[in-house]
């Protein structure tokens, strides 16, 4: 386990022990699948996220689609 | 064929227009087969049903399922949201709505710059895996009224770099041609302000983007009740998309499935061209013969 990373995910600060996007996305109990991930304001495409290290003070907006007209 | 069109024919141009208007059969495909073959296609791809159904305000997502399998429906729209990190086990509207069964169309709504737009549409793709989009850029929140030079400038950009974006705009048949222009695989202009209900407020600008339009168009916006669904078919539009007029009804299953039926009615009635209107009476029954 790597050292806690602090992080700044949907505007809020959190902290984690996860090593790769993905493994933040499935910490958090969501699917990788089910989502899209904006690293440090880039796209981070879903077939890399399992490869895409995190590093501290890194920003994520994490969403996914919800009702809308 | 004897449909009477304003544009084939400028003696016509009188109290009738835009309603005498109809397909020609050299333009239209349509005009040929029969409904159950009346399809149409945005960028390159085909769709039975021109009723585009919104996934908001609805009670819940069973409501909103059910209603989307009334309408018919085979695109919807979705926005795309932060995800609730705080409860992340809420359910979601994929587990209600099937994408592989259903075309989820993400929209930009709530963006109100072009950046904004394209940064929203960048995540959607990333997340649905599809190119097919809504683009919309608002201008104001009391109206929202779409930023037109927002809205150019955000197509152009989103064309470049591979999207397909069906637009959002004003009913102005100038800026429909330059979002076509700009890369839009449809125009959308609003038959009345988001969630208002009030109906198509300006018929003869609708009809007039679409006879200048060779991509889809769309009235998006507006819709109340049924019947403004079918003037929107009988204008000739490709199809019409709507939410609130659905999800606000005091029964919107049931309203889903009036505006299946009414945008299919009006479809039906703009193929088979309206009859010329006259002043005064025309019996229907012959006059000879009567006792």
């Amino acid at each position: 386990m790597t050292a806690e990373l602090n992080l700044t995910v949907n505007g809020e600060p959190r902290r984690t022990g996860a090593a790769t996007v993905a493994d933040f996305v499935r910490e958090l109990g969501l699917k990788v699948a089910k989502v899209a991930v904006e690293l440090n304001g880039e796209i981070a495409p879903r077939s890399t996220l399992e490869d895409v290290r995190l590093n501290d003070g890194d920003v994520l907006e994490i969403v996914h689609f919800v009702g809308g007209g | 064929m004897t449909v009477t069109c304003w544009r084939s024919s400028t003696s016509s141009a009188g109290g009738n227009w835009p309603l005498s208007c109809g397909p020609h059969a050299d333009t239209d495909p349509a005009m040929t087969d029969t409904a159950s073959t009346d399809t149409w296609t945005v960028a390159g791809r085909n769709f039975t049903s021109r009723l585009i159904v919104g996934t908001g305000k609805y009670k819940d997502f069973a409501q909103n399922a059910a209603a989307v399998a009334a309408s018919g429906a085979e695109i919807v729209t979705v926005a795309v949201r932060r995800v609730n990190v705080m409860d992340p086990t809420q359910p979601v509207l994929t587990d209600y709505i099937d994408p592989k069964k259903i075309t989820y169309l993400p929209n930009t709504a709530g963006c109100f710059t072009a950046e904004d737009a394209i940064r929203t549409l960048r995540l959607a793709r990333e997340a649905g895996g599809w190119d097919l989009v809504k683009l919309e850029v608002l201008g104001e929140a009391r109206t929202l009224y779409p930023d037109m030079r927002e809205t150019l400038k955000a197509t152009e950009v989103l064309a470049r770099e591979g999207f397909l974006p069906m637009v959002y705009c004003v009913d102005d048949p100038i800026a429909a041609r330059q979002l076509e222009e700009a890369g839009a695989v449809a125009v959308m202009p609003l038959g009345a302000p988001i969630g208002s209900g009030l109906g198509i407020q300006n018929k003869v600008t609708i009809r007039l983007i679409v006879e200048g339009a060779k991509v889809p168009v769309l009235v998006d916006a507006g819709v109340g009740t049924a019947s403004e669904a079918a003037v929107a078919m009988e204008l000739g539009c490709d199809g019409v998309l709507m939410n609130t007029a659905i999800a606000e009804a005091q029964d919107p299953v049931r309203m889903a499935r009036a505006m299946r039926h009414a945008v299919i009615a009006g479809r039906e009635a703009y193929l088979a061209g309206r009859m010329k209107t006259r002043k005064y009476a025309d019996p229907s029954s012959p006059l000879a013969g009567l006792i």
